[in-house]
């Protein structure tokens, strides 16, 4: 079945990226069907699997301050910033809908 | 002087003064220069490279050198963050996005007196499995310039545009691996994460060493899939990997994923045993597409343990045709997650557009990303929506211990390392590869290697032979968790079996003249 024009649009506003053109929907396609393949295996009583280290434990280190005060060249790779503040535009605005866009997913 | 190996030969050199870590270092950089073509290297760092050299020669003369690695030239993927160095990954994304700091493998070969000459050529973000698809545009496999393969081209006419012939390095870490094929420097680093070490590796001939996850620290890598993802060590001799390992592996405070168990370096007997090994077969790995050449290479191989004296035997990994799929479901959803930290705002190509910023985040990101790359973030997404979740990724993650408890199953049965072709064929020449996209490729290259990132099982592509068209083709060892020196040792004696032959490339005869003419054939015949 294929994806709906909601889920299309639901995803690029999750993912922040855009399909682009109609090959990208095509892509997103033959993934789907790609992965569909996976319900052949019988899976029945099986765990997932997190990580293939999940018979040890995960270290922590101790509660110490071992570095930091890099503020000046954690800067350095911002485009817009004043003083120590990273600045960005307003927030709390949500995305135009889809009727309202000027994307390729309206006309799809 | 740039063709030695060096555990024997170029380390023994620098010690006994035949050659200054400032003559190496400008050889490799020359080569650099002169193997442009190739398009291996994004960054090529020559002054800091020079310091690095001069004061590993000051060590030298004092006779203080800090090790095997001091003075020796080394590559990095542009993967890996390094202090002050542009790390870019091949993406438009990270364009002119300097490190604030070194990636720990990074600091560890710094820290040893290793010279870093650049960072080298990848599939945007390591997606892909030809280096084909990053902003820099397409590595190129230096074995498309040896005599080898020219004299196995069919004679064309001279009206023909010989450049079209030339074949992919492989992928992702596809100039890590043309680097240390070309001899423009003696060890690189790569990452792994469905085999983008060991494809390049047997694409360009050379040895590609995945280690087990866990082992070395992922801490500066820029991360593709967290529980997957290993630096990976390009080098062109098994040796070589050995070394460049021991002074990899082994905690990190700063990567949790480390295990903390103390690691030895080793070094690998000089005249490897594998009579008392029980050496096993996948079946599902004679997998459709599979060239008739690599089956008889490995059939050939299997034989030459038999005839040693070792325990051949067929064995199944019966999910093996399940893991590509599982690896597609389960990569597109951490890359998802992973890529949703380039917001243009902390670092990195920033849109002009700020009307809010969410917006400011969409154009961003749109503009940044080529579509190979929104394509996995898209599909990622996709899986992870709460009506797919557990139909999707749930699901591959049962289908992923399926996959690991197959490998548990061959190696609790007594078998200590599994032989298996690397790639379904030799590299393809570039007009031929891009005729597929980049998902179809990587799910056809990918299909021999990755099973062994879903496990995280240490993996080797050891070059095996020369194909009837003159390009290198490798088999794959995969060896139990954390038994790389058995790996290893089982991948040496193989090597020195095979005695895969030197590249010979016009570029690096025209460089090489002096110290090393008498031992080049050392380790090679």
């Amino acid at each position: 079945q294929t994806v709906t024009v909601e889920v299309l649009d639901h995803l690029e506003h999750l993912a922040l990226v855009d399909f682009r053109d109609s090959e990208g929907i095509e892509r997103l396609q033959k993934a789907i069907q790609f992965a569909d393949q996976l319900h052949e295996v019988n899976t029945d009583g099986i765990e997932p699997m997190d990580s293939v280290l999940e018979d040890r434990c995960l270290y922590l280190r101790d509660d110490d301050v071992t570095e930091g005060n890099c503020t000046k060249e954690l800067m350095k790779n911002a485009r817009e910033k004043v003083e120590e503040y990273f600045v960005a535009p307003p927030g709390n605005i949500p995305l135009p809908k889809l009727e309202e866009q000027d994307t390729f997913l309206q006309g799809s | 002087a740039v063709k030695g190996t060096l555990r024997f030969q170029v380390s023994a050199a620098l010690r006994e003064g035949q050659i200054t870590p400032t003559e190496l270092c400008q050889r490799c950089l020359s080569l650099i220069k002169s193997t442009k073509f190739l398009n291996a290297y994004i960054t090529v760092t020559e002054e800091t490279a020079l310091k690095q050299a001069e004061e590993s020669e000051k060590r030298f003369r004092r006779g203080q050198p800090l090790g095997v690695l001091d003075g020796i030239p080394v590559a990095v993927k542009d993967n890996f963050n390094t202090a002050g160095i542009e790390t870019t990954c091949a993406s438009n994304r990270l364009k002119g996005y300097i490190s604030p700091y070194n990636a720990t493998v990074v600091q560890k070969l710094l820290d040893q007196g290793a010279v870093l000459v650049g960072k080298t050529n990848l599939d945007e973000f390591a997606m892909g499995s030809g280096s084909t698809d990053g902003v820099f545009g397409p590595v190129r496999n230096p074995w498309s310039y040896s005599r080898q393969y020219k004299e196995k081209s069919a004679p064309k006419s001279h009206s023909e545009d010989k450049e079209s012939e030339w074949v992919i390095a492989g992928g992702s870490s596809g100039g890590s691996a043309a680097a240390v094929s070309s001899f423009t420097c003696f060890a690189a680093l790569g990452s792994d994460t469905g085999g983008s070490t060991r494809n390049p590796a047997a694409h360009c001939g050379v040895v590609g060493l995945k280690p087990t996850y866990g082992l070395i620290s992922r801490h500066g890598l820029i991360p593709l899939v967290n529980s997957m993802d290993v630096p990976g060590i390009l080098t062109r001799c098994v040796d070589d990997a050995a070394l460049v390992l021991g002074s990899l592996a082994g905690h990190d405070p700063k990567d949790s994923t480390t295990i903390q168990d103390k690691f030895k370096p080793f070094e690998l007997p000089n005249l490897p045993d594998v009579s008392k090994l029980s050496i096993g077969i996948p079946k599902e790995y004679h997998a459709p597409g599979l060239s008739s050449e690599i089956l008889a290479l490995w059939s050939k191989a299997a034989d030459l343990f038999k005839s040693a004296g070792a325990k051949v035997t067929e064995v199944s990994l019966p999910h093996t045709r399940y893991s590509i799929v599982c690896y597609h479901v389960l990569c597109t959803a951490e890359v998802a997650s992973n890529m949703a930290r380039f917001d243009g705002l902390e670092y990195g190509h920033r849109s002009d557009m700020n009307k809010s910023t969410e917006s400011m985040y969409a154009a961003t990101r749109r503009e940044g990303f080529n579509a190979v790359v929104r394509g996995r973030i898209l599909s990622g997404n996709y899986f992870l929506l709460k009506q797919n979740y557990e139909n999707y990724f749930v699901k591959a993650q049962k289908v992923r211990r399926l996959i690991a408890q197959d490998f548990g199953k061959v190696f609790g049965s007594g078998v200590d390392v599994l032989l298996t072709p690397t790639t379904l064929s030799q590299a393809a020449p570039y007009t031929e590869f891009i005729k597929e996209d980049n998902r179809t490729r990587s799910a056809q290259d990918d299909i021999l290697t990755q099973a062994a990132n879903m496990a995280g099982l240490p993996a080797i592509n050891v070059p095996a032979a020369l194909s009837e068209r003159g390009l290198p083709v490798g088999l794959q060892f995969i060896g139990r968790s954390f038994q790389e020196k058995q790996l290893l040792t089982v991948a040496k004696w193989f090597e020195k079996e095979v005695k895969f032959p030197m590249i010979q490339l016009e570029e690096v005869k025209r460089h090489d003249h002096g110290v090393f003419q008498h031992q080049k054939s050392a380790s090679f015949s």
